[in-house]
């Protein structure tokens, strides 16, 4: 199958110093002079953290590892995991259509997404938030339909819950991934036939599951701090956990936001746009509230891209009123992206600040039309 | 059916405790030093004497395999190498080891390795599986935590380091040779054989590729005795297996189960029974989709084992992923997507198979519409039967069997729907 770069390219790629950390980390992995052997989590970890993988990107790990430009482009090209173009900026769902999965409902999936994200697989959402592709088989076949969306898999689906499941991450929330019809894992659904005596006491989640309720937003690019860095075969002593600093200097989306808007759609991806500026490490508290004013608590789930759990997160951070967040400048807005506890960044990339002003104003929003009529929550 | 207690993966839905803690409750990394004291030449015997046979579908007999590594080094290190891109449609059974019984992979890694005198074992897991690859890296963490693996590792003298490595969504790399590749920072493309792995594998060194159950499968079967594992399924069939039954039935499951047991007992007991009753099963792939279908009315009394869906019904166990479809599927459109698949896994280095699935899926194409004519179906045969064994490795054997069997097995079903569509009449088909 033909697979090219990407026309337009960001000028440059660098890994956070936390998954630079970690890139060479694994590097150690392989013998001496064998180094090109990590070239596949390499280029994945650079996709997690741009969303798609950039021709400075892959260049950048050829460099890194000694290789020449063409065996990484090779390597790029050959496998499909890699998105060689730019994918939604919020969420790239996969969706399996391999035969259990076809025979499934499969098919149902991907009318589902034709609808509500873009007519076309690996076409933006005219919001630029949101794609989709149909993918070979991804190894969940007893939970079929299913589809994949960042690192987890939602299983057991319907085109009711698969509708269901876009419009709530549309929405801001994170789902529970696993399977979405009450099962458990891969057991038979209506209750064990074997391995009896484990069912009580079972943990709510099966490990992927619990892997990222753990993670929080999972949905959201990775850069490094995420996950405590192990390399237990370096044969250190038993705290050979690395530590590493949460510090955050690059700002999710800068690859597309280095992208020239020439010739793409007039409106600049939400990412591009919204990206701000914001001195490192810096970042300014803004003013917060210790009780909702006598009107009571505006509904700051009309804000797109703030569901039930973030509009809790807000309201105990001292945030009510969309006045509040109308007010927030670039320092304040880096600030609370650097503050949402397993939201990191929702603030720049929903473009909060925006929305807040036009709600507090009085006016509609697309959104918080569709969240008045009862539509989405 | 199989009881608890005879239960390999006994935390196989992840319900008990994941930890290493709770895999050592459930008899895991139990006397791993003792084992490992007996030898080299004791473990490799003891696989052979329990007719273990990979897991992985091509069904090589595990001993054997092991037997082909150098007995001594000629300053080369070894490897072993465990395949756990598990990516055949239908096959969901590794992924239920590694994410919940994560150890007695690891256990086995370590037995393995020693047995092949191998220091170093790369685990190479598919890329969408990330949760699946945290959960197991949590847990060879643990077992480094607890000098199980490492430095003379679980106190056996033997030094052994265990590496995970993942891949991004190439089929082919389930192949052992372009597996290899990849992990060499290659495009995976199969290697030519001779020279084998055993000879000259990764980097160039003696190396064993083996699957993920067969390697998890090793620690119990040296602790309870090969006869143990041999006194399940019909001899040359033995052990215990884990099968992913999907789609149509009532209710899919992963379930291990011993071997040789009957199609409608494994259905029956774990599965609900077929959706919409025995009556209205059509068709079923029994071992992924690489082996060929076979017609519902002779499954009925199949028995799931590698020789009788081999020599019986011209089909395989391969990785026992039983695909279930009833009388709703469109069966040709359904072996038309498996030739879909891999003509967009075809790794491009043969021409056969490059040229060959792309060809034949054009082909399947127009006979799910049925704008094709009667003779086409023997010429699409003919071509599968120009890719089959033509090709460096199996995927071009593996997308021409799926064909053959739709062709042996529902060729009336293909001339039904030519012919409807040559008279312009629906009638032919809506009146079966």
């Amino acid at each position: 199958m033909l697979r090219r770069l990407h026309h337009e390219q960001p000028e440059s790629f660098a890994f956070t110093p936390e998954n630079l950390a970690w890139a060479e980390t694994q590097i150690t992995k392989y013998p001496e002079g064998r180094q090109a052997s990590a070239i596949i989590p390499l280029l994945w970890r650079a996709q997690e953290q741009e969303g798609w993988l950039t021709r400075p990107a892959i260049e950048g790990v050829a460099e890194m590892l000694g290789m020449d430009y063409i065996r990484a482009l090779e390597v790029a090209t050959f496998y499909f995991m890699f998105q060689l173009k730019p994918v939604g900026s919020v969420a790239h769902f996969q969706i399996c259509g391999t035969l259990s999965c076809m025979i499934m409902g499969a098919e149902d999936l991907v009318a589902v997404a034709r609808d509500k994200i873009a007519p076309n697989p690996h076409e933006l959402s005219p919001d630029g938030r949101f794609s989709w592709e149909e993918v070979e088989c991804l190894g969940a076949c007893s939970n079929a339909p299913m589809a994949q969306v960042g690192k987890d898999y939602y299983e057991d689906l319907s085109s009711d819950s698969f509708g269901d499941l876009i419009d709530r991450i549309a929405g801001g929330d994170v789902p529970v991934p696993g399977p979405q019809n009450g099962r458990f894992a891969s057991e038979p659904a209506p209750g064990l036939t074997s391995l009896k005596e484990y069912d009580a006491g079972k943990p709510t989640h099966n490990v992927s599951a619990a892997l990222a309720v753990e993670h929080g937003d999972t949905l959201k690019r990775i850069d490094g701090t995420e996950v405590a860095l192990t390399a237990p075969w370096q044969g250190k002593a038993k705290s050979r956990k690395v530590a590493v600093k949460a510090r955050k200097v690059t700002t999710p989306g800068a690859a597309e936001a280095a992208l020239s808007d020439k010739g793409e759609n007039a409106k600049p991806r939400a990412t591009g746009k919204a990206a701000p500026v914001a001195p490192e490490g810096s970042g300014k508290k803004p003013r917060t509230l210790s009780a909702p004013r006598k009107a009571g608590a505006d509904d700051l789930k009309q804000i797109k891209g703030v569901g039930p759990k973030l509009e809790t997160l807000l309201n105990t951070m001292g945030f009510y009123h969309f006045d509040q967040i109308a007010k927030w400048g670039p320092e304040e807005v880096f600030w609370v992206d650097q503050n949402l506890e397993g939201f990191k960044g929702r603030v720049s990339r929903d473009d909060w600040v925006d929305q807040a002003t036009r709600l507090a104003a009085g006016e509609q929003t697309e959104f918080s039309k569709k969240v008045k009529k009862g539509d989405v929550y | 059916m199989l009881k608890d207690q005879d239960r390999i993966f006994t935390n196989l839905y992840g319900m008990h405790d994941r930890s290493l803690k709770g895999a050592q409750a459930r008899g895991h990394w139990d006397g791993t030093a003792a084992i490992i004291k007996k030898g080299r030449d004791w473990i490799v015997d003891e696989m052979k004497a329990s007719g273990l046979r990979g897991r992985g579908g091509a069904g090589f007999p595990t001993g054997l395999k092991w037997s082909f590594m150098p007995k001594e080094s000629d300053g080369r290190p070894a490897y072993l190498v465990v395949n756990a891109d598990e990516s055949e449609p239908g096959t969901c059974k590794d992924r239920e080891i590694m994410r919940h019984d994560p150890h007695t992979l690891i256990e086995g890694c370590l037995i393995a390795s020693f047995a092949m005198n191998a220091h170093a074992c790369y685990i190479y897991i598919r890329g969408e599986y990330v949760r699946e690859r945290e959960a197991l890296q949590a847990a060879i963490d643990e077992a480094y935590d607890a000098g199980l693996v490492g430095k003379n590792a679980a106190g056996s003298g033997w030094d052994f380091d265990l590496y995970l490595h993942h891949g991004a969504g190439a089929y082919i790399c389930g192949e052992e040779t372009a597996l290899l590749e990849s992990l060499e920072g290659k495009k995976g493309m199969p290697r030519m054989k001779p020279p084998f792995p055993a000879g000259a594998g990764l980097y160039g060194c003696p190396t064993t590729v083996n699957n993920v159950e067969s390697i998890a499968v090793v620690p119990t079967i040296l602790r309870r005795g090969p006869e143990w594992f041999a006194g399940f399924g019909r001899p040359n069939n033995s052990g215990t297996k884990i099968f992913a039954v999907s789609g149509h039935v009532n209710n899919p499951c992963v379930v291990e189960e011993a071997m040789s047991i009957s199609f409608e007992e494994l259905i029956e007991t774990h599965c609900g029974g077929i959706r919409g009753g025995w009556d209205n099963l059509l068709a079923v792939i029994p071992g992924g989709s690489s082996v060929p279908v076979v017609r519902g009315e002779n499954m009925q009394g199949a028995i799931m084992d590698y020789d009788y869906l081999q020599k019986d019904l011209r089909s395989g166990l391969g990785t026992a992923a039983v695909i279930v479809m009833d009388k709703s599927t469109d069966i040709v459109k359904a072996i038309w997507r498996l030739s879909k698949f891999y003509k967009h896994e075809s790794c491009g280095q043969c021409t056969p198979c490059r040229e060959g699935t792309g060809w034949m899926m054009r082909v399947m194409d127009r006979l799910v519409r049925g704008e094709a004519e009667l003779e086409e179906i023997d010429m699409l045969f003919d071509v599968t039967k120009q890719v089959e064994g033509h090709t460096i490795c199996a995927l071009g054997d593996a997308a021409a069997w799926p064909i053959q069997g739709l062709i042996r097995n529902f060729r009336g079903e293909i001339e039904d729907r030519i012919r409807a569509q040559k008279s312009g009449r629906t009638g032919a088909m809506a009146a079966e």
